[in-house]
């Protein structure tokens, strides 16, 4: 940078400056440093520290143990097979939690009778329900889909009714005034002006989601993500426990970035140049 | 001239109890077909209210309400609204947002085609009234204030409703499109001949649309003034600076300040005064 402090023009505002301005580029370079930075710090801890791998493994050893998971202990399956848990749990609250969020944010009535219910059950920690889930759904696929379930449908349900409830009041009242019905304002205003935020409740809810996938590993699992990590703990195998969290983290990135992609494509006007 | 708005002893009171709030009272009032009717006061005299009530978004409390002689029972398309702002559908482009009233009638009564050519012709006719054929295809964010108005106005202006109800429609523009604005809704009133019952915080607005401005005062509300307004149906920017245009201005500023129950203001202000003097 070369400064003449001769000039009288004001300078440009640094990136430092309060909200100030920051290229691609340059966003690019602090989120890659923010990314390796903890990774290197990781490896210098590791490999100062002169305890036991048993606490801290090294990335060396993590990678290692990666190749092996991947090689001899099908990694692969236990990756679908928790992608498909979480999935399908997700998948399920979204579909239920949908309209009964579009009710509740337009009608009075149902929003009275069900978001204290919802605000009340959706403090209860989903670990408790396992013995309840293992009795009523027992202990295949479906009580691991169940448990994702009850840990993301009731957050889910008050976000996208709070989303519904957002809609502008002058976007329904020229609706009306232009003649349209109910079920028309419904269809036709509501649903189509809230569609933007849902995308971004599904977005963090299914962040959400990954998070239950542990617990839900818990009830009589012999596979996934979850349930061995859970494995890896009862053996000490400190570096798979490090491998399947950075999985699941890298897992839900991916899917982030995939659902911030479907709201760009989804929603073109929100993204224009103005 | 027969009353296209008959309005008679409205009464509208907020809330239940102890925490009642009386927004109008006693409001009766006759709008005439095609007329061009403002409405001025001080805040909280329920201006906007009124014009909600006519619309049918709001309930009247008491009173009775009539257009073109049939009860007003709720919101319908012979009474369309053109709000402040926030009313434009972001999701629809500025052609789609227009014909936003078709899509409800098809799905109603199925129009046979001649209709639908004659409904996208309107459109086309309207965006062309409306200065926003280039913008046709743009979304609503990608317009400024005062070309968003338009598309709120030729929205409203589609379904070809008799009654043409405005909340401050201009209250967010700056004054430069505000003027432009102004003729233009003068022009959309000669062409399309619609009644227009207009809200606004601007007298200078209210005198230079209207045939007759209405004032109303707070606490509770009511009609406190009708003033004529005495220029040509005709209007030009240049009219806003006669006599009768200037002299009409002052008397309802005056009266609107009357009626404000602000009077304390000034109280404090001289008392202000009198302290920096003892300093």
């Amino acid at each position: 940078m070369t400064d003449r402090t001769t000039s009288t023009r004001p300078r440009r505002p640094g990136m430092w400056s309060i909200r100030g301005p920051l290229s691609r580029h340059q966003y690019w370079l602090f989120a890659l440093f923010g990314l390796l930075a903890p990774l290197v710090l990781w490896w210098v801890m590791s490999s100062l520290s002169t305890t036991d791998k048993v606490f801290m493994p090294s990335p060396v050893d993590v990678y290692h143990r990666l190749i092996n998971w991947y090689v001899e202990d099908e990694l692969m399956s236990d990756v679908w097979i928790s992608v498909y848990r979480v999935t399908t749990g997700f998948l399920l609250s979204a579909v239920i939690a949908l309209p009964l969020g579009l009710m509740i944010g337009t009608f009075r009535p149902v929003q009275a009778v069900l978001e204290p219910l919802t605000d009340f059950i959706r403090y209860m920690p989903a670990v408790a329900f396992i013995p309840l889930v293992m009795l009523w759904v027992g202990i295949d696929e479906s009580s691991k889909i169940a448990i994702i379930f009850i840990g993301t449908f009731f957050q889910m349900v008050l976000m996208m009714a709070e989303d519904v409830r957002r809609v502008a009041v002058a976007q329904i009242e020229a609706a009306q005034t232009m003649g349209a019905s109910r079920g028309e304002i419904v269809r036709l205003v509501i649903f189509p002006s809230a569609k933007p935020a849902l995308l971004d409740t599904l977005r963090v809810t299914m962040g959400w989601a990954w998070t239950y996938l542990v617990v839900a590993e818990l009830v009589a699992a012999n596979s996934g993500l979850g349930y061995s990590i859970l494995k890896a703990q009862r053996f000490l195998q400190t570096d798979k426990i490090f491998v399947g969290i950075i999985l699941i983290g890298l897992i839900g990135l991916v899917m982030d970035q995939l659902f911030r992609l479907a709201h760009r494509k989804a929603f073109p006007w929100l993204y224009l140049k103005h | 001239m027969n009353a296209k708005i008959t309005i008679r002893q409205i009464g509208k009171i907020f809330g239940e109890g102890h925490h009642q709030v009386e927004a109008l009272k006693d409001i009766s009032l006759n709008i005439a077909d095609n007329e061009f009717v403002t409405f001025v006061g001080a805040s909280g005299c329920g201006k906007s209210t009124l014009l909600r009530i006519i619309g049918g978004l709001e309930y009247r409390t008491s009173g009775e309400l009539f257009t073109a002689g049939k009860p007003v029972l709720g919101p319908g398309a012979e009474r369309a609204m053109v709000f402040q702002n926030y009313s434009l559908y972001p999701w629809l482009s500025v052609s789609e947002n227009i014909k936003f009233s078709r899509r409800l009638r098809h799905g109603r009564e199925s129009l046979s085609s001649a209709d639908v050519e004659a409904a996208s012709g309107r459109a086309d006719a309207l965006l062309s009234l409306m200065g926003l054929t280039p913008a046709a295809r743009a979304y609503p964010n990608q317009l400024s204030g005062g070309m968003q108005q338009r598309v709120a106005i030729a929205r409203a202006l589609m379904g070809r409703p008799e009654i043409l109800l405005m909340d401050e429609p201009f209250g967010a523009l700056d004054a430069q499109t505000r003027e432009v604005m102004h003729d233009l809704i003068l022009h959309v009133h000669k062409l399309e001949r619609p009644t227009i019952a207009f809200v606004t915080h601007d007298v200078e607005e209210a005198i230079y649309l209207a045939d007759r401005v209405v004032l109303m005062a707070p606490r509770p509300g009511r009609i406190d003034t009708i003033y004529q307004v005495p220029l040509p149906a005709d209007r030009e920017q240049d009219m806003k600076h006669t006599p009768e245009f200037l002299r009409l201005k002052k008397e309802i500023l005056a009266r609107i300040r009357e009626t404000s129950g602000m009077k304390t203001d000034q109280g404090l202000l001289d008392q202000l005064n009198l302290q920096g003097v003892a300093a």
